[in-house]
């Protein structure tokens, strides 16, 4: 089957000579939830750039579902929506305006673009500011903004780099939930995020960028699965004055309250809590130190700064 | 892009530039009407009738012709150079590059904004030119084609000023420092007869005269050049400034990195 994309050998210089890219190789299968994360100047937005036709690239091929940038760039265009990093829109037009506006550009008339501008705005809580212009919206509001235009031409393949940055809780699950049924219904999607618990959450396929080179790019569950500890954190119903003896378990009194235990693969949980048990440890609850997928994207970028 | 999604994807553009300066039209409507009402008091009427005929005509009808032109000029212009570098600066843009519209329709959707800006002042400057002489029409065809093909140019002047510009600040240089002076020394106000010699000849070197003086013979019917010469200009610079957006669009100059 076609890829929904397939990048070969991409590379990127920009005029001050800096590389970007250096001949990176991508492939993102039809239906994928495809994460795409890397520290910051990694290359993912130089990446997406170039998929989406914002940025020229300096080699290498982009096929999109098929169509090659370079000889079918109008077809390619038309399978990807791009849901930007920064808010690219008019902040002084109605938010029915821009949704009108950009499914004019993509030649949809104006019955249909009428029909899915109010199906978008209403599916992601915007109806009752259709008429209010861009700019009076809340940060979260505006990212809705950008998905909601970016389906208006029911793209086969959804960009989204970084869709719930600075999102509160709520909508972010909200958006996740809304994400979730439209890859289910077959988009595919390719998730930029800083938020690495999202992209567990909802990514089947991985890459990791870094300095311009992939350095890895596996299924979540295969990279999750080569973690060989993690880090939890246990709350105690009472007061501890000494590490209790855990054989088969490091770990360390972070307060009188708190223990931290690093529960390697060999080991479980279950076996975790009857040796707590035997010496009457009550645990009122337990969370991970960090997020898994987290702890291996610092060990895969050399400990450098957490974004993506 | 079929030819029915390409016709929807150029309304989308127009449309949304039209009504873009409709919505603020007391900042792009309303100013050429008082600027060009204050030239008729005090160059038409005040300073005009010193100053006798021009070429057979008053000197208040002489100037009409220049008066609406230049307004349509510096309309049409800034309509283009004001909108596209606003959606470079919001990145608002980007709406359009991501889209599957071919270069040319964006030229044409944005130059088309231009034109009807150009033709929205031109009416509103007749209008008040009427409240002080009337308007004769020597050639109904010439005075509209003069009038579009003008527009047409100004707007892909503004749209090329709007490719290069990085701040708002570029985006009001080649108005003032070029257009400008061009349009007041293009014969709006003077027939370059009027001129010394070395003047009239340099003066043969300002695109500007030509246009104002076709308009200036589709209304009065006299002209310091030959009509058929000012159209063939006006051609090569459109063609010549068409060619020049759509080579810089297509490198993506100024809006893809």
């Amino acid at each position: 089957m076609t890829q929904a994309l397939s990048i070969h050998n991409l590379t990127k210089v920009y005029k001050n000579g800096v590389t970007a890219l250096h001949g990176i190789d991508l492939e993102v299968g039809q239906g994928d939830f495809f994460a795409l994360l890397g520290p910051n100047g990694a290359g993912k937005s130089t990446t997406i750039g170039i998929i989406s036709s914002l940025v020229n690239k300096t080699s290498g091929t982009v096929k999109i579902f098929g169509h090659d940038l370079d000889k079918e760039l109008a077809a390619a265009k038309s399978c990807i929506g791009l849901v930007p990093q920064e808010f690219n829109f008019n902040q002084f037009e109605p938010l029915m305006d821009i949704m009108m506006n950009q499914a004019g550009y993509y030649g949809i008339p104006r019955r249909l673009a009428v029909e899915r501008s109010e199906l978008y705005l209403m599916q992601l809580g915007l109806w009752e500011k259709r008429l209010q212009v861009a700019r009076d919206l809340s940060g979260g509001m505006k990212r809705r903004l950008m998905i909601a235009r970016a389906l208006v031409h029911e793209p086969r393949l959804l960009i989204l780099d970084e869709p719930t940055a600075g999102v509160d809780i709520e909508i972010r699950q909200s958006m996740w939930a809304f994400l979730r049924e439209l890859n289910a219904q077959g988009t595919t999607i390719i998730l930029t995020t800083h938020y690495l618990e999202e992209a567990e959450q909802l990514c089947r396929n991985i890459a990791i960028i870094d300095n311009g080179r992939i350095v890895e790019n596996t299924s979540m569950k295969s990279l999750l699965s080569r973690m060989d500890s993690h880090t939890l954190l246990l709350d105690l119903a009472h007061p501890l004055q000494h590490m209790p003896l855990l054989p088969g378990f490091s770990g360390r009194l972070l307060d009188d309250h708190t223990l931290e235990v690093v529960v390697s693969r060999e080991a479980s949980v279950s076996e975790l809590f009857a040796r707590l048990a035997l010496q009457q440890i009550v645990v009122t609850s337990l969370r991970n130190k960090s997020n898994r997928l987290e702890e291996l994207f610092i060990r895969l970028t050399g400990n450098r700064e957490v974004a993506a | 892009m079929n030819v029915r999604a390409q016709w929807i994807a150029f309304n989308a553009i127009l449309w949304k530039e039209i009504l873009r300066f409709s919505r603020i039209w007391v900042q792009t409507i309303l100013p050429p009407m008082i600027t060009t009402l204050l030239y008729y008091v005090i160059f038409g009427k005040l300073i005009g009738k010193q100053i006798g005929e021009v070429s057979g005509f008053a000197y208040i009808d002489y100037i009409v012709p220049g008066l609406i032109l230049m307004a349509v000029i510096t309309n049409s212009y800034g309509n283009v150079v004001a909108s596209f570098y606003s959606s470079k600066f919001q990145r608002s843009i980007e709406e359009m590059l991501v889209s599957p519209l071919p270069n040319y329709l964006i030229v044409l959707g944005f130059v088309g904004g231009g034109v009807a800006r150009g033709i929205a002042v031109s009416i509103a400057v007749m209008t008040v030119t009427v409240l002080f002489t009337s308007i004769a029409f020597h050639s109904i065809w010439i005075v509209i084609s003069v009038l579009l093909l003008t527009s047409v140019l100004f707007s892909l002047g503004g749209l090329i000023n709007a490719i290069y510009a990085k701040s708002f600040d570029d985006i009001t240089v080649v108005p003032t420092f070029v257009l400008t002076p061009l349009t007041y020394l293009g014969g709006v106000f003077y027939s370059v007869q009027m001129l010394p010699p070395f003047w009239q000849k340099l003066s043969l070197a300002n695109p500007i005269l030509y246009m104002v003086n076709a308009f200036r013979y589709g209304l009065l019917g006299v002209s310091d050049v030959n009509v058929g010469t000012a159209f063939a200009a006006i051609f090569l610079f459109i063609a010549a400034l068409a060619w020049f957006a759509l080579y810089l669009l297509g490198r993506g100059h100024g809006v893809r990195s």
